[in-house]
C-alpha cells in the first residue's frame, strides 16, 4: 500500500469509529426526544444520560480526527468540500455546539424548566446534526463536489435525492445503534421495563433503517449510477452483502434477546455500508481527481501516520480503560 | 461588523459589489462575492471564545489536582471538597471547550479554504498530534470526572495527570500551527502547489518557542486568576471561612508565581517579533519612520501616518527591542500602505496587554509581601477587590495579546506568503453564517455563565458566619 492509501484507510477507520460511537451518542439524543413527557420519560432519559455521559467527548474526538486528517492528507479535497458545502457544515457545526453544551448543562441543572430547555436543545440538535453530516456524505458520494474552491452548487450539492436520503439514513443509523446499545445497558442496570422498551424500538427502527437502505439503493440507481453499479455488481458488492446479512442477523438476534451479540452484528451492518461506499468510490475522492494528485507530500504523510502509530500505543489502552471502567456493572455510581 | 470599513492594508475582496441597505436600524450587507470582513469577524469571535475555555482546559486540571493531592496528604477535607467542586465545573467547561474547538476546525475550511487547500498539509503534523492529545484528554476527563467512586483515591489522582499533560501539549501544538502562520518555514511552493515539506521544520519554526511558552503560561494565569476571582467575590460577600480562603489562595498562588515569568517571556516574544515581523512591531509601537534611537510610545493615536498625543520615552523602544539605545527600528514606511496592519488596533491591544500584565504583577507582589510578613492574605478589602478583578484582567490581557498577534499579521494570513483576501471562501452569503454563529455564541455565553453561577452558588451559607465546618456543603 502506498502512503496515500494508508492515509485514506486510516481516515476511513476514523470515520467508521465516529459513526459507530459518536453516531450512537446522537442516536441517544433522538430517543431522548421521543421518550415522552417529563415524568414518563424520566427513567429512559436517565439511562441515556448515564450511558453517554462519560464517553461522548472521547467519541466526539473521532470527528475532529477525521477533519484534521483530511486537511493533512488530502488538503485540496478538504478545501473543496468545506467551501462548497459550507451551508450544511455550518449547520452541523451549530448542531454540535447545541448538542454538547446542552447535554453538559442539563446534567448539572436541577430545575425542571432548565432541564426541559437544555434537554430539548440536546435532543433537537441530536437529530439535526447527523442529518446535515449525512447530506455532506451524500454530496461527496454523488460526485457533486468538484475540485477547487467553492466550485460546486452551494445548495444543489447537498439538497438532492442522494444527499437527503443519506441524511435520513444517518439519523436512522444513529438511532438504531443507540437503541441496540441501550438495550444491553438497561439490562445491565437491571431495568426490565426499559429493556423491553428499547428492544421494541430496536426492532421497529431496524426494519425502518433496512427499508430506508433499500430506498437508498433505488435513489442511487437513479441519481448516482456509478456508485450504484459498484455496489451491486462491482468491487463493493461483498460489503453490501455483508451489510444486508448482518442487518438481518441483528433483527433476529434482537428478537431472541441476544443483546450482546446484536451489538456486533449491528456494527457490522453499518460498517458494510460505510466501507461499501468507500470501496465503491475509490480511487477518486472527488470527480476526476486521483488519490495521488490529491494527497499531501510523502514527508507529511509519513510524519503524521508515524505520529498516529506512536499515539495509538498510548490511546488504545486508555480507551480500553475508559470503556472498561464504565461498562462494568454500575453500583452507586454517578 | 455592519458598516465596518476595510482600512489600513486590507484589500477589498475580489468581485464583491457591496450594497448597504438599512432595515430596522441595522446595516445589512448584500454581497455577491466573498465577504472577507464577516469571515474574519467570525473567526475572531470563535477563536476569542474558545481560547478562554481552552485556558481553563489547560490550567484548571492542574490546579484541581494540586487541591486533590493536598487533600490526600493533609486529610483536610476542605481541599477534597474544593477539588470535587472544581471537577464539577470542569465538566461543563470541557464540554463547551470541546464543542467550540470543533467549530474552529470546521471554520478553518469553511472560511479559509484558500489557505487550507494549499498549506493544510504543512500544518497537518501539529494538528495530527493535537488530535492524539485531545483523545488522551477526553478519555481521562471521562475517567476523572465520572469515576470518583469507582477508583481508589491514588488511581483517581493519577488519572488526572494525563489531562494536564495533554492540555499543555494541545496548547503547544495548536499555537505552533499559529506560529507557522507568523513565521512560515519548512516548505517549498511551485506554481501554487506545495512541492516539498519538512513537517518538523514547519512545526518548530522560529516563532514557536516564545509563542507557545507565552501561551501556556497565559493559560495558567487565566485559570488561576479566574478561579481565585470566584472566591474573592464570595469573601467580599462575607463568606470568610477556611473553605473560601483556600479556594482563593491556592489558584491565586499558582497564578502569582507565574506572572513575573510571563512578563519575561513576553519580552522574549517582543524580541522575536522585532526580528521576524518588523512590520508588526512597528504597528505595535506606532513607528512610522525607520530610524535609530527610537522612543517608546505610551498611549497615543495614529492619525495620517503620525503618532499623536503619545507620551514618549526617549530611546525606549530601541532599548527594549534590541537592548541598545541606538538600535535601528524599521518603520511602517518600509512597506506600501496596502501591506500595513491597522496601527491603532494593534498599538492599543499591545498597550492593554502590557498594562494588565504589570497590574497583575503588582497584585502578585502584594500577596508575596504580606505572606512573607504575616503568613496570611493581605487584610485590606482592596486586596479582595483586586483579586476579584484579576480574572477579568487576565482574560483581557489574553485576548488583547491575540489581537496583537493576529491583527498585526494582516494583511497576510500566512505572513508574506498568502494574503487573507486570497484565502477566504469566495462563496456568497458568509455574512449570514456570521450572524447565525454570533447569535448561537451569545446564547451559549448566557447559558454557560448562568450554569456556572448556579454551580458556584450551590454553597449554603453557614449558619454561624464564623464557622469552620463544611459538613453542610454539598458537592452539588
Ligand atoms: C495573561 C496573559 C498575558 C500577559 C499578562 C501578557 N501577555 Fe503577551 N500575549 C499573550 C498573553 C499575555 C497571548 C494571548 O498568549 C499571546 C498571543 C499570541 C501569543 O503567543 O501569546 C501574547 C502575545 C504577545 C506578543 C506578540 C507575539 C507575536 O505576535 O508573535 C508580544 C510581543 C507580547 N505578548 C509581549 C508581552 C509583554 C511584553 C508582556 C508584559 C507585560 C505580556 N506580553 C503580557
Ligand atoms: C493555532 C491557533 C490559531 C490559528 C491557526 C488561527 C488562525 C486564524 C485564521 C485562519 C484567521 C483568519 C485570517 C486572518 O484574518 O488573518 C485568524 C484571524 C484571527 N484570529 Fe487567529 N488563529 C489562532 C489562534 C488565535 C487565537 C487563540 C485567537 C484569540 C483571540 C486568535 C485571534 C484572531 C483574530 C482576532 C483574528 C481576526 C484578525 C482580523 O480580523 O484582522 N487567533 N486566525
Ligand atoms: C485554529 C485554532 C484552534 C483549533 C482548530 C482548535 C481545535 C480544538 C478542538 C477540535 C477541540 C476539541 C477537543 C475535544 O473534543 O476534546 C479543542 C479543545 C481544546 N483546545 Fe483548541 N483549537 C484551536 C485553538 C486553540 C488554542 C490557541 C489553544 C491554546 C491554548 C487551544 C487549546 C485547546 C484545549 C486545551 C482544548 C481542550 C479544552 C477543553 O476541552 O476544555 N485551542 N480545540
Amino acid at each position: 500500500m502506498s502512503l496515500p492509501e494508508i492515509m485514506l484507510a486510516v481516515l476511513w477507520v476514523g470515520l467508521t469509529a465516529y459513526v459507530l460511537f459518536g453516531g450512537a451518542d446522537f442516536g441517544g439524543g433522538v430517543w431522548d426526544l421521543l421518550a415522552g413527557g417529563a415524568k414518563t420519560g424520566h427513567r429512559q432519559r436517565e439511562l441515556i444520560e448515564h450511558s453517554i455521559g462519560p464517553v461522548w467527548e472521547a467519541n466526539h474526538v473521532w470527528l475532529i480526527f477525521v477533519i484534521v486528517l483530511t486537511w493533512t492528507g488530502l488538503p485540496s479535497v478538504f478545501a473543496a468540500v468545506a467551501s462548497t458545502l459550507y451551508i450544511p457544515l455550518t449547520l452541523a457545526a451549530l448542531g454540535i455546539i447545541g448538542r454538547g453544551a446542552a447535554f453538559a448543562f442539563r446534567k448539572v441543572s436541577t430545575e425542571l424548566w432548565q432541564r426541559r430547555l437544555f434537554g430539548a436543545t440536546f435532543a433537537f440538535s441530536s437529530v439535526v446534526t447527523p442529518f446535515f453530516l449525512g447530506t455532506v456524505a451524500g454530496a461527496i458520494a454523488s460526485g457533486r463536489v468538484p475540485l477547487g474552491i467553492a466550485r460546486g452548487d452551494l445548495v444543489g450539492s447537498w439538497l438532492n435525492p442522494t444527499s437527503v436520503t443519506a441524511g435520513a439514513l444517518a439519523v436512522g443509523v444513529a438511532a438504531y445503534l443507540a437503541c441496540v446499545y441501550l438495550t444491553r445497558d438497561a439490562q445491565r442496570a437491571g431495568a426490565a421495563d426499559l429493556v423491553a422498551a428499547f428492544r421494541r424500538r430496536a426492532l421497529v427502527c431496524g426494519v425502518a433503517v433496512g427499508a430506508l437502505s433499500a430506498v437508498g439503493l433505488i435513489v442511487l440507481r437513479a441519481d448516482t449510477p456509478d456508485l450504484y453499479t459498484e455496489l451491486t455488481s462491482g468491487r463493493a458488492l461483498p460489503l453490501l452483502l455483508l451489510s444486508v446479512v448482518a442487518g438481518l442477523a441483528s433483527l433476529a438476534l434482537m428478537w431472541w434477546r441476544a443483546y450482546v451479540a446484536v451489538r456486533l452484528t449491528a456494527a457490522l451492518a453499518v460498517m458494510g455500508l460505510l466501507w461499501g461506499w468507500g470501496v465503491g468510490q475509490y480511487p477518486a475522492p472527488l470527480p476526476g481527481v486521483s488519490l495521488d494528485e490529491a494527497a499531501a507530500t510523502d514527508a507529511v504523510l509519513a510524519a503524521s501516520l508515524g505520529s498516529l502509530a506512536v499515539g495509538a500505543v498510548l490511546l488504545l489502552p486508555s480507551l480500553w480503560w475508559l470503556y472498561a471502567t464504565f461498562q462494568r456493572d454500575r453500583g452507586k455510581s454517578r | 461588523m455592519p458598516g465596518r470599513t476595510r482600512d489600513g492594508g486590507i484589500e477589498p475582496s475580489s468581485g464583491g459589489a457591496k450594497v448597504m441597505c438599512h432595515g430596522a436600524g441595522i446595516a445589512v450587507h448584500v454581497l455577491n462575492g466573498a465577504d472577507l470582513g464577516a469571515a474574519r469577524m467570525q473567526m475572531a469571535l470563535s477563536l476569542g471564545w474558545h481560547i478562554v475555555l481552552a485556558c481553563f482546559g489547560v490550567g484548571m486540571p492542574a490546579i484541581t489536582l494540586i487541591a486533590e493531592w493536598r487533600g490526600h496528604r493533609s486529610g483536610d477535607s476542605h481541599y477534597r471538597l474544593l477539588a470535587r467542586r472544581w471537577a464539577k465545573a470542569m465538566g461543563v467547561l470541557f464540554a463547551v471547550g470541546a464543542v467550540s474547538g470543533t467549530i474552529l476546525s470546521f471554520e478553518m475550511g469553511l472560511l479559509w479554504p484558500g489557505m487550507m487547500g494549499v498549506y493544510g498539509e504543512v500544518i497537518g503534523l501539529p494538528f495530527s498530534l493535537e488530535g492524539i492529545a485531545f483523545f488522551i484528554e477526553a478519555i481521562f476527563v471521562g475517567i476523572y470526572l465520572y469515576a470518583w467512586d469507582r477508583l481508589p483515591p491514588r488511581a483517581h489522582l493519577l488519572a488526572g495527570v494525563p489531562i494536564v499533560l495533554a492540555g499543555v501539549a494541545s496548547a503547544f501544538f495548536v499555537v505552533s500551527a499559529n506560529a507557522w502562520m507568523q513565521r512560515p518555514t519548512g516548505f517549498q511552493v511551485k506554481d501554487g502547489r506545495v512541492v516539498s515539506v519538512d513537517p518538523w521544520g514547519a512545526m518548530f519554526n522560529p516563532a514557536t518557542p516564545p509563542m507557545t511558552t507565552h501561551m501556556i503560561l497565559a493559560a495558567f494565569m487565566v485559570a488561576g486568576f479566574g478561579m481565585a476571582s470566584v472566591y474573592a467575590v464570595a469573601m467580599l460577600r462575607g463568606r470568610r471561612d477556611r473553605y473560601h480562603r483556600l479556594g482563593l489562595l491556592l489558584p491565586l498562588t499558582v497564578a502569582a508565581v507565574i506572572t513575573p515569568v510571563q512578563i519575561g517571556v513576553g519580552d522574549w516574544a517582543a524580541h522575536a517579533v522585532a526580528d521576524q515581523q518588523p512590520v508588526k512591531l512597528a504597528a505595535m509601537e506606532g513607528v512610522f519612520r525607520t530610524g535609530r534611537g527610537v522612543p517608546l510610545h505610551l498611549g497615543g493615536i495614529a492619525i495620517d501616518g503620525e503618532m499623536r498625543y503619545a507620551l514618549e520615552l526617549p530611546y525606549g523602544l530601541s532599548l527594549l527591542a534590541h537592548w541598545d539605545p541606538n538600535a535601528e527600528i524599521h518603520g511602517l514606511e518600509e512597506v506600501p500602505p496596502g501591506d500595513r496592519p491597522p496601527v491603532n488596533v494593534v498599538h492599543w491591544a499591545f498597550q492593554i496587554m502590557v498594562a494588565f500584565g504589570f497590574a497583575l504583577l503588582a497584585l502578585a507582589a502584594w500577596l508575596a509581601w504580606e505572606w512573607r510578613r504575616r503568613r496570611d492574605l493581605p487584610r485590606s478589602p482592596w486586596f479582595l477587590r483586586a483579586a476579584a478583578a484579576s480574572g477579568v484582567a487576565a482574560v483581557l490581557a489574553l485576548e488583547s495579546g491575540w489581537v496583537v498577534t493576529e491583527v498585526g499579521r494582516q494583511p497576510w494570513i500566512v505572513f508574506r506568503v498568502l494574503r487573507t483576501s486570497q484565502a477566504v471562501n469566495p462563496a456568497p452569503g458568509l455574512v449570514y453564517g456570521f450572524v447565525l454563529v454570533t447569535v448561537v455564541y451569545l446564547l451559549l455565553t448566557v447559558a454557560t455563565v448562568y450554569v456556572l453561577r448556579r454551580l458556584a452558588r450551590d454553597v449554603p451559607v453557614p449558619v454561624a458566619p464564623q464557622e469552620r465546618d463544611i459538613s453542610g456543603y454539598k458537592v452539588v
